[in-house]
């Protein structure tokens, strides 16, 4: 690997930390409504659990509090983009689901320069049950044309994300978790959309994974590498416009790939992994993720990653299989 | 501005600026062979009052921020629409003559992005009033006076997001919000009042919040003066404009097998006599 590299993977090791993302969301987004005067926050009743309270607080006069009306929020989005405005509309990932069609004719054909941010993305609000898990989010939004999909692995990540989104020239799902999620960047973390990032470089297999599995990707690389196998392991936080070169390129170079999400194994990373693989560089690739099946109420969010197959100890499986099946070919 | 100031040739040109909308119309549909002409001539006097009329534009200047903003919510009656936006300069008559080609500027419904002067998207029904909302609500932000017009479907009105958005309308005190209902009391599987009723339609609205009136949606003064009256309100405004699905050629009016249907050239024949025998 190039010797340039070797300081950065250094950067990126795992910070023993954690940081309450939609707390570290609210605060980004009240930061950014400072700069820019055209950021609207628009709530379907649930600003005080995704905390974009802050932003309220501080701009009373662009926050606008919808009731329980997903699809009446991503409408009036929609109307306050075409007024000129940076509308993030935002609700729980599950309850956005309702305005589905709203999203698809409403920002994404239409292309309205709304930002949908989905919390409480995956399991992480674990406690609420199935109602309240989005784990088909990703495979929804990515299915619309002109909408881009970025789901950031930690609360640096996240925090650098929100201007980005803010800034992107067009519609954006941002998908984020309620978990107090492992802290795996610096402030130094260079974040670009459609960019994917490679945490750290390995020569066997590499991990693409993203969200919450990235920092148990790369405590399965620990793993891995104690018993033989080298693993990369990429973040990548931009599902669409996915990064073809770069999980091309990591395919031709490890020869195996693992995908890791906090979502159904139908469409989501996975899927738009193995979509890029099969037309340019197919490799043998495992699939990390809930095994189409919906989850249940747990105590944690920890112990319900593990029970619904996506453990540390199911990535490395998973890694373990690729790297054998890549063997017998 | 007081009512009853329009001139009778004003109330002349339009009414016959809304024949006009009719009859191309149904050639357009008749030429595709595809089209929804019940609802499109129920609404010409509405389509004609506001393009001709009452709407603040320049097609010179499509994206002119100050211009007022019609959002056609019940996209399938396209049909009158591209031939107001022709007519009043956004882009050449000739492109009639295309509409649902492929390469061609206008789409089988309303799209933003293609057409010149379409505000937005449209073609699933229920947006307009939550879209025009918030068009509203960044009017009122960056201190422009522009009004915000939806043209909404009686059975459009069905679809709940409809409430959201009259919800949010009364909420906000949007009195630069102006939604006209095109109620033509018929749907594409039949009666509006036997599919899912509506009524007392008015009350609901005025029930949100709203301020509401009535007119003879194909009598152009009275399309004129509720436009007008509506621009005084301090609240967002409903005209319900009861109109006749099909209006202006006999046998399809009131009918739902009209809804979503093209006539053929001998039907489009006695529809355009109709129509030029009318005035």
């Amino acid at each position: 690997m190039p010797t340039s590299w070797r300081g950065r993977w250094r950067s990126l090791t795992p910070v023993a930390s954690r940081e309450f993302t939609r707390k570290v969301f609210g605060e980004a987004l009240a930061e950014y409504g400072a700069v820019d005067p055209k950021v609207i926050v628009l709530t379907a009743d649930v600003s005080s659990s995704v905390l974009t309270t802050y932003f309220a607080e501080r701009f009373p006069e662009r926050f606008f509090n919808v009731g329980i009306a997903e699809a009446g929020m991503v409408d009036v989005a929609a109307g306050l983009a075409l007024g000129g405005y940076v509308p993030f509309a935002n609700t729980f990932a599950a309850l956005l689901l309702r305005a589905a069609e709203q999203v698809r004719t409403c920002v994404a054909y239409a292309r309205t320069n709304v930002k949908l941010v989905g919390s409480y993305a995956g399991l992480s609000d674990f406690k609420d049950g199935p109602t309240h898990h989005s784990i088909m989010d990703i495979a929804i939004m990515r299915a619309m044309p002109n909408l881009a999909v970025v789901s950031p692995a930690d609360s640096t990540e996240l925090k650098k994300l929100v201007p980005l989104v803010a800034q992107y020239p067009g519609p954006v799902y941002l998908r984020i978790s309620r978990a107090d999620m492992p802290v795996v960047f610096d402030a130094r973390h260079n974040v670009q959309i459609g960019r994917g990032v490679t945490v750290r470089d390995g020569e066997d297999v590499t991990i693409i994974a993203n969200g919450h599995l990235v920092s148990r990707s790369l405590e399965a690389a620990d793993r891995l590498k104690a018993a033989g196998i080298s693993a990369r392991v990429v973040n990548i936080h931009t599902i669409k416009p996915l990064d073809r070169a770069l999980v091309t390129k990591c395919a031709a170079e490890t020869g195996a790939i693992v995908t890791a999400e906090e979502h159904s194994v139908v469409g989501g990373v996975g899927g738009a992994v193995v979509e890029v693989l099969a037309a340019g560089q197919p490799v043998p690739v495992e699939m990390v993720g809930l095994a189409d099946t919906f989850a249940e109420t747990a105590l944690d969010h920890e112990s319900l990653l593990d029970r619904y197959g996506m453990g540390v100890v199911d990535i490395v499986a998973a890694a373990r299989r690729a790297v054998e099946r890549k063997a017998r070919r | 501005m007081t009512l009853d100031s329009h001139s009778p040739e004003l109330v002349a040109r339009l009414s016959g600026m809304a024949r006009q909308l009719r009859i191309d119309a149904l050639n357009m549909i008749h030429r595709r062979g595809q089209g929804h002409p019940g609802g499109a001539l129920s609404a010409a006097e509405v389509v004609a009052a506001l393009y001709f009329h009452h709407l603040r534009l320049d097609p010179a200047r499509p994206d002119w921020e100050a211009r007022d903003r019609f959002i056609l919510s019940k996209g399938h009656a396209s049909a009158i629409l591209y031939p107001a936006l022709a007519r009043r300069g956004y882009f050449p008559i000739t492109e009639l003559d295309t509409w649902g080609h492929l390469d061609g500027m206008l789409q089988g419904h309303p799209d933003r992005l293609k057409t010149p002067g379409v505000e937005m998207s449209t073609g699933c029904l229920g947006h307009g009033v939550s879209i025009g909302a918030g068009l509203c609500l960044a009017a009122r932000l960056r201190g422009l006076d522009y009004r915000t017009y939806a043209l909404v479907g009686d059975g459009e009105c069905q679809a709940g997001v409809v409430w959201e958005g009259a919800m949010l309308a009364a909420k906000y005190r949007l009195a630069n919000l102006t939604v006209i209902l095109d109620s033509n009391e018929v749907q594409l599987d039949g009666r509006v009042d036997e599919i899912m009723p509506l009524e007392p339609l008015r009350r609901k609205w005025e029930s949100f919040g709203w301020t509401a009136t009535e007119v003879d949606g194909h009598d152009m003064r009275q399309v004129l003066d509720s436009l007008d009256g509506a621009a005084q309100n301090d609240r967002p405004s409903l005209i319900v404009a009861h109109t006749v699905k099909g209006k202006g050629v006999s046998f399809m009016e009131g009918k739902a097998e009209w809804h979503g249907k093209a006539p053929n050239a001998d039907e489009l024949a006695r529809a355009l006599a109709e129509l030029n025998a009318g005035g």
